[in-house]
């Protein structure tokens, strides 16, 4: 039973495998977190799909449809990366991130306009069928076959990387991409050459997986999680740190299943954890060499000028009197977008000044909102005072692991505390009902009127929000900047940089507590929803639309995304697609955020 | 698209209506309805159809008190949070007479915990956990579909027969895996003492690692296996379970396997023999089932599918409801819709008065290829009133 568990588990390590490799190469050059991956991988098992059902049956047949699938893919990449993300190379990291997501659902709506909503099987051949007796046990036979293509995939790697003329320009363009630039070399081709590798591996990945499953429209979010997992445990950018995650990952999971069925949810997050907390940079992974001139782009930030203040004001104003004119559900849809102005705030705090990035602050927002739940029965409305507290105190715990890290590394780490968190409300359904969530979170009788209930959320967001610039203002927000911009000079004037981080990063959780214990009360349930991923990148979309880099950024992106989705929900039945397409229309056109743009529209010609 | 063109074309309809109609000043009678179109497409899409079907019917027979209905659709994403919102939109914006819908178990206690709160009528179609009409049941909600227990209930007869002593499951984990195999548990040691069951198995739903839990269960060497995992969980584990020979020789006993929006994807790997709930569409030749099919032919050029007979009887269910009531007043229709009968594609069903829990059954079979394809043979109807728990119990596990 052990050799069976072992093999099926590198069969698995071997799509997986795959798929982080073309991850980790575009990664590793164009430094693009490319949360489109998933999707590509998803198309590779679509057109697979239509390709393989109408060839013929034999191996053969099923080889050459697998390598026409990989063709296809590359060739969407390279139309995708010469058309899209071509453009936003300049723009800031994890704006890509957002540019990306927002390919991720265009997509999603085509595979489903195209393909249809039924799960696609593929038919399987005789030969996909049969199997190997191993031990007195079924081994499939494709299962051994998927086992030798991850490391001759990886050999021929290699042997591209290290003995061509290309491969030795990517790796010097992984390596320091200004120099190699400098160099003369043509860094749109590069980049457009190790798009399309990656896009056709995805493609592969996903194909090769067809025979075990299916084409369905889930394969794109759960791959690219995986995969990330994989790229970050490996190291990023590294292939033979890719390979060995994958395979670790693979085995640890299906052994997991056997020993402890109830825990497949978090096997993979768990792993992750435990990997980052020892070896901050993956298993293979060295320390981010510095990129040139990275600090310099952060500009301080200045007190609002007194137009900004005025508009802030009037803004504020309106709020506050909208419930005299505004109807039931518009009152409802401005309560949530008091929520999630503070819930953006305060991932900002974390992001901009803190320099943080978190991909898991769903974490402290669902600690608040189940803080706040649990405490109704006793404390009634007082669960608002306790959400806060209990969040901070996670974040304290689980930051004193976080702080240490760094980049995209760090936010894989807040990534797995999250799901940590999320397993642990979805698992513990005693406690807290599991995936049915907590009901009757209602407000108390003195607050249950919506307009009460709406003026005492604005007070506490907006206060929050108000309060969080207010630290950044303070001597405490110039330290935290310096840490971020430059820890070995920060230090060198008597800065202690990690505890900074950890101050912030508690400061943060407890106001994103607060957001999740009043949207606790105006939904009147908690799910274990509110620590989902989906939760958590909803936080990075608002930051990231408003722009990392002004104060005002974080507000702006949470009005503008909050009213953007729930006007798309009511009006389209292809929302997906049409918020998508309004991210990367807004990401073209507010290459720093809708508020970073407008700072720097306003900044044009005057004095600096 | 199409929905908005046929909602467009019904809104034409309703002007062309007789001018005496309007005279009248009778307005539709608005039914917000809320499902996870995006999320669950497979299954809500031919629901919708479904549900399209019955009003379109309904309208063509004069409506019911005398009104058309209108159905204000809207797609909670998957997400609770978002149900409960657009719960509140249809209610204080819309100004729904009433609403319905809902697939997964959690979003059906969310809307109905809102229904609760705001003494609002809310008919719940497909989710099929218990507390919706036990634990959490309250005046204000309906459920229309065999919940976890009653589906439970109809398999377990089966499944003692196959005198299996050693039984693994399989199962989604989240509140209808968790509920099923908790039920079938009970059921079965009740019905068969001395049966043990030795392994578990609680792949995450969408998620499943198909190799390595049939790889698990077969360690456990069962005798028989209860499955309650479907869509592309189930064609994942079905496949690696075939090859690897995990249903060889051993009863399985499968939840919703049946249906066809799950059934057709398995193909000619559909496994023989399996004892399921489901829609044997193509074997059906009542006249209800018949008449139905053929009208849903005519409409949409595709067989139906079980979430389609789902959306059709909840428009039926809601229509006979108002009937009875005789008014779309919040409080008439939660006394008036209890021990109402409707007219469902698999015949005559009820709403009970005691839980609120409707009729609606399902058919129990065995799995079977015929011509490449899945099919259910041998099968029969279970009425849902048969498969509920005596009304003590039921009034034990709901409060007041």
């Amino acid at each position: 039973m052990l050799l069976v568990q072992l093999l099926t588990g590198l069969s698995s390590a071997a799509s997986l495998f795959l798929v982080a490799a073309g991850l980790t190469v575009i990664f590793g050059v164009t430094r693009v977190v490319n949360f489109s991956h998933g999707s590509l991988t998803m198309l590779g098992a679509y057109i697979g799909w239509s390709v393989l059902t109408r060839l013929p049956r034999g191996p053969e047949w099923f080889v050459l449809g697998i390598v026409l699938t990989g063709l296809a893919t590359a060739a969407i990449g390279v139309v995708l990366e010469t058309l899209l993300l071509r453009r936003i190379y300049r723009a800031p990291e994890l704006l890509q991130l957002l540019f990306t997501f927002g390919i991720v659902l265009v997509v999603q709506d085509a595979a489903l306009w195209i393909w249809g909503a039924n799960d696609l099987p593929l038919p399987r051949a005789p030969w996909l069928r049969a199997f190997v007796v191993i031990a007195g046990e079924r081994v499939p036979q494709y299962d051994l076959i998927l086992i030798a293509v991850g490391p001759l995939v990886l050999g021929a790697l290699w042997l591209l990387f290290t003995r061509t003329r290309w491969g030795i320009l990517v790796r010097a363009a992984t390596q320091d991409r200004d120099m190699v630039a400098a160099l003369g070399v043509d860094q749109k081709r590069l980049f457009t050459s190790v798009f399309a590798l990656g896009a056709g591996l995805a493609g592969i990945g996903g194909a090769l997986a067809l025979p075990d499953a299916s084409a369905n429209l889930q394969i794109d979010l759960n791959i690219i999680t995986d995969a990330f997992v994989v790229v970050v445990v490996g190291g990023l950018g590294s292939l033979p740190g890719a390979f060995l995650a994958s395979v670790m990952i693979g085995v640890l999971q299906s052994f997991g299943i056997v020993l402890i069925p109830q825990g497949t949810l978090v096997i993979v997050f768990v792993i992750m954890a435990g990997v980052l907390v020892v070896r901050p940079n993956g298993l293979l992974g060295t320390a981010p060499s510095a990129v040139h001139g990275e600090a310099a782009s952060f500009a301080p930030i200045r007190p609002a000028v007194p137009l900004l203040r005025w508009i802030g004001g009037a803004g504020l104003a309106i709020a506050a009197l909208a419930p005299l004119v505004a109807g039931p559900f518009a009152l409802s849809v401005l309560t949530e977008m008091a929520i999630a102005v503070l819930f953006a705030a305060s991932l900002h705090f974390m992001m901009g000044p803190g320099g943080m990035a978190s991909f898991g602050h769903a974490a402290w927002f669902g600690i608040g909102a189940y803080a706040a739940a649990f405490a109704v029965k006793g404390a009634g409305m007082g669960g608002l005072v306790l959400a806060p507290i209990v969040a901070g105190l996670a974040a304290a715990l689980f930051g004193w692991f976080v702080v240490r890290l760094s980049g995209v590394y760090l936010a894989m780490l807040t990534l797995a505390f999250a799901q940590i968190v999320w397993a642990a409300m979805f698992q513990a359904v005693d406690l807290t009902g599991g995936d049915n969530g907590i009901l009757g979170v209602w407000p108390a009788p003195w607050a249950a009127d919506r307009r009460v209930f709406y003026w005492l959320t604005l007070a506490l967001c907006v206060g929050g929000a108000l309060l969080l610039r207010r630290i950044l203002y303070a001597p405490f927000g110039y330290a935290l900047r310096a840490a971020r911009d430059s820890a070995l000079r920060a230090e060198a004037i008597g800065l202690d940089a990690g505890r900074l981080r950890l101050a912030a990063f508690v400061i943060a959780g407890a106001a994103a507590g607060l957001a999740g214990g009043l949207s606790a009360f105006s939904k009147g349930s908690v799910f274990p929803g509110f620590v989902s991923i989906a939760r958590s990148v909803d936080g990075l979309l608002m930051v990231l639309l408003g722009g990392v880099q002004t104060i005002a950024g974080p507000i702006i992106g949470a009005i503008a995304y909050t009213g953007l989705f729930d006007l798309l929900l009511l009006v389209t039945d292809f929302w997906r697609a049409a918020l998508g397409m309004a991210i990367v229309v807004l990401v073209l056109a507010f290459p720093h955020g809708i508020a970073g743009t407008l700072h720097r529209a306003w900044l044009r010609g005057r004095p600096a | 698209m199409t929905l908005t063109r046929r909602s467009a074309l019904a809104a034409a309809g309703l002007l062309a209506a007789p001018a005496i109609v309007r005279a009248q000043g009778n307005t539709p009678i608005r039914i917000g309805e809320i499902n996870s179109y995006t999320a669950a497409p497979a299954f809500t899409l031919p629901y919708r159809n479904g549900w399209q079907l019955a009003v379109e019917q309904v309208n063509a027979a004069g409506g019911v008190l005398g009104r058309k209905i209108e159905v204000i659709s809207r797609d909670d994403a998957g997400r609770p949070p978002d149900a409960i919102r657009l719960a509140g939109e249809l209610l204080d914006d819309q100004k729904v007479d009433l609403f319905a819908g809902s697939f997964l178990s959690n979003i059906g206690l969310a809307l109905s915990d809102v229904a609760k709160q705001r003494k609002k009528l809310f008919v719940g179609g497909e989710p099929l956990t218990d507390a919706m009409v036990w634990e959490a049941g309250h005046r204000y909600c309906y459920r229309l579909r065999p919940s976890t227990y009653m589906q439970a209930a109809m398999l377990v007869d089966d499944a003692a027969k196959l005198n299996a002593k050693r039984w693994v499951t399989v199962s989604p984990n989240y509140e209808y895996g968790q509920s099923v195999v908790k039920w079938f548990k009970l059921m079965l040691a009740k019905k068969q003492p001395g049966v043990e069951f030795v392994a578990e198995q609680w792949p995450a739903l969408g998620k499943i690692d198909a190799g390595a839990t049939v790889a698990a269960l077969a360690a456990a060497k069962p005798d028989a296996i209860l499955n309650a995992t479907f869509g592309p969980d189930l064609t994942n584990f079905v496949r690696q379970g075939n090859t690897r020979g995990l249903f060889e020789g051993r009863g399985v006993v499968s939840v919703l396997t049946g249906e066809p929006e799950y059934l057709g994807p398995l193909a000619d790997e559909t496994p023989e023999g399996w004892i399921v709930t489901g829609y044997p569409v193509e074997s059906l030749t009542d006249p209800a089932n018949t008449a139905f099919i053929a009208a849903y032919k005519a409409r949409f050029n595709e067989l139906p599918k079980m979430g389609s007979v789902v959306g059709h009887a909840l428009i039926s269910s809601i229509v006979a409801g108002i009937a009875k009531a005789g008014s779309v007043d919040t409080e008439k229709m939660a006394d008036g819709f209890a021990g109402a009968s409707f007219d469902t594609p698999f015949g005559k069903a009820a709403w009970r008065a005691q839980d609120h829990q409707g009729t609606l059954g399902t058919y129990v079979g065995k799995t079977a290829l015929k011509d490449g394809k899945g099919v259910m043979v041998n099968w029969r109807y279970v009425d849902g009133a048969a498969a509920l728990p005596s009304d003590d119990e039921v009034k034990k596990m709901r409060p007041a």
